[in-house]
């Protein structure tokens, strides 16, 4: 969508409001992310797919720890804080009490796949009705930018000051792949990114109506970045986001 | 009609059952109007979801086996927010799981149950039976979280307290425990089962504090839950306010039992279990003519201080003997509560181990003839 800004005046913050979905909280924009930070694009494409589904009195949204804990007031619709890689079990819990609710669990890669991996995973495999968003940064952020179970082989961390190195650290998690290859019929699995907006809005679509239709699990991993770990330039964190990144991890719908 | 429902007719109108403490458990948290309970399996309290998996389908309440007691912690706290009666059990390295979502219950005064049957520790230790994880119960989380922990000592109490443990849990919103143990688990013994309202006693409902009527920032504020907090102040004054209600909460809550004869040379302080050992070589021994006393926290946290200090106050000259199947840790709360009090105290430890009235009654005997050569 393209707005004329007319930067200096308070003009601005009209064209802005026109643009920010209405599920978003505006008493608490801007919001508390870094500068270049992939987490309110993507927080930003499900605040408008709530929109459009019109579900804001009956989504319950969890946040985990890290960075991820900067949205616990982001919205419009009722949120809860949990710990470290415990939000799934958390929107699990609500769920299963009232399964008329609609619960999204949105935490990073280190909430997802290392210390809350068997939430993940155990979720995945009972095909919880649940939708569980994680952004993928290839690193802790909030905690000062270490290795993540998806940093790249060679890249720099403050754990892995030399780089990733395979034989001692393993792989990246491919995320997506394995929950894809654990869930039951019906659940849905996806990796967007925030470099496409659209398309990233269109996978968070279907994860909310695979969950609104009792269908299965719903994934979706939204590869994100953090110009402030990795230490990059606008124009770097662009290129390590849409061209490094991608090469490991595809982007697509990898189970429907 | 099926098997638990016509149970359940029998529990209606009050009746006489014999049952494993697990079953009691099962039972008590069916009149309770419990909704829901997310589980993993340890020993020994399996019995309490294997039941309840059992009930739940016919009386329209929930059952979750989760991954892990973690999982099982948080799931409750997600049913308790959107409006449920929550309640989990465990034992052991699971209570230690465990101790992670309470801690945010304490956080965030979320309320739930959890049945805790003590096994033997450290590690994965014994299955069977100990009273060593009264400390972890009490005070297994980081910082100063506020909880409620009932000590049962027997099948009716568990019946008792767990119907008082939803109540206390919804009423005041901390997270409530029922400390019980292997053997209170395992063994059968009898029970009067009833529904709490033919006590007149009213169960309180559960209310949601998220999903609520209404459509948010139209109709209602969004609630926004949390348990960071930016700065020092912030997190000082939201453990401040509860402390401070959890204070004001104590004296309502707390309980004890004591039968304490004027001038008892010898006062025996025990608590769950253990207590019923003691009440025994108590009644025999002043069968014998001796006059010992006997004292029972039942809520081992909040700690009946006062009661304990004015029983012990009111009997200056008297021994104190502590019994626990623990290495000191009922002894470290007593002697923490009567600080500044000269009575000495002796103790009976057994780790993991059962003690018997007969042995206490032995430890009471050695008491009274050393108070004998001494005043010799």
């Amino acid at each position: 969508m393209t707005e004329t800004r007319n930067e200096g005046n308070c003009q601005t913050e009209t064209v802005e409001n026109r643009n920010m979905p209405a599920s978003w909280r505006k008493e608490t924009k801007p919001h508390k992310f870094c500068p270049g930070c992939g987490h309110g694009i993507a927080l930003k494409a499900l605040g408008d797919v709530v929109d459009e589904l019109g579900i804001i009195d009956r989504l319950i949204y969890g946040c985990d720890i890290g960075c991820s804990l900067l949205s616990w007031d982001f919205f419009n619709f009722d949120s809860i804080q949990t710990h470290h890689g415990r939000t799934i079990p958390v929107m699990v819990g609500a769920k299963r009490a009232r399964p008329d609710l609609i619960t999204v669990a949105y935490m990073g890669d280190g909430g997802g796949y290392a210390i809350g991996a068997q939430h993940l995973v155990n979720a995945a495999t009972r095909g919880e009705r649940i939708t569980a968003i994680l952004a993928n940064n290839t690193v802790y952020a909030m905690t000062g930018g270490q290795m993540a179970p998806t940093t790249l082989p060679g890249q720099e961390t403050g754990t892995t000051p030399y780089g990733r190195e395979i034989s001692q650290a393993g792989r990246p998690t491919l995320g997506p792949e394995l929950v894809a290859s654990i869930v039951p019929e019906g659940s849905f699995v996806a990796r967007g990114t925030v470099a496409q907006y659209s398309g990233l809005k269109k996978l968070i679509k279907t994860a909310l109506m695979t969950q609104m239709e009792g269908k299965g699990f719903s994934f979706v991993e939204v590869l994100s970045s953090c110009p402030t770990n990795w230490r990059t330039t606008a124009r770097e964190t662009w290129n390590f986001l849409e061209d490094e990144m991608t090469k490991y991890f595809r982007t697509g719908v990898l189970y429907q | 009609m099926t098997e638990e429902r016509s149970l359940y007719q029998v529990l209606e109108k009050g009746a006489r059952m014999f049952m494993t403490g697990n079953e009691v458990v099962a039972w008590a948290a069916l009149a309770a109007n419990a909704d829901f309970l997310y589980g993993y399996p340890i020993t020994p309290q399996n019995e309490i979801m294997h039941y309840w998996a059992k009930l739940a389908p016919e009386f329209g309440r929930g059952f979750l086996q989760t991954e892990d007691e973690m999982s099982a912690g948080f799931a409750m706290l997600g049913g308790a927010m959107v409006g449920k009666k929550t309640f989990s059990a465990t034992a052991g390295p699971g209570n230690i799981l465990m101790q992670e979502p309470i801690s945010m219950a304490e956080m965030m005064r979320l309320p739930g149950v959890w049945i805790i049957q003590q096994r033997g520790g450290p590690s994965t230790a014994t299955v069977i039976y100990s009273q060593q994880e009264l400390r972890l119960t009490c005070f297994g989380g980081n910082g100063e979280g506020a909880r409620v922990v009932y000590s049962t000592s027997s099948h009716q109490e568990l019946f008792d307290y767990t119907i008082k443990g939803f109540n206390t849990a919804w009423q005041y919103r901390f997270p409530t425990f029922i400390l019980g143990d292997g053997y209170q688990a395992k063994m059968r013994e009898p029970v009067t089962v009833y529904r709490p309202e033919a006590r007149g006693v009213t169960m309180i409902s559960p209310q949601p504090l998220l999903g609520k009527a209404g459509i948010p920032a139209v109709d209602r504020d969004p609630v926004h839950l949390r348990n960071t907090f930016n700065i020092e102040e912030e997190l000082y004054e939201v453990l401040i306010s509860h402390l401070h209600d959890y204070a004001v909460m104590a004296p309502k809550v707390m309980e004890w039992e004591e039968d304490i004869p004027p001038a008892a040379k010898v006062i025996v302080i025990s608590h769950g279990i253990v207590s019923r050992a003691a009440r025994s070589s108590v009644t025999a021994l002043r069968e014998t003519g001796e006059n010992p006393g006997y004292f029972r926290p039942i809520t081992v946290r909040p700690f009946p201080a006062k009661a304990l200090r004015e029983a012990v106050q009111k009997n200056p000259e008297s021994i104190l003997l502590v019994a626990e199947s623990a290495y000191g840790q009922l002894l470290a709360m007593v002697k923490e509560n009567l600080y500044g009090l000269t009575n000495p105290i002796h103790s009976l430890l057994k780790p993991g181990v059962a003690i018997t009235g007969e042995e206490i009654t032995a430890q009471i005997r050695y008491i009274l003839n050393q108070r004998m050569g001494v005043l010799r």
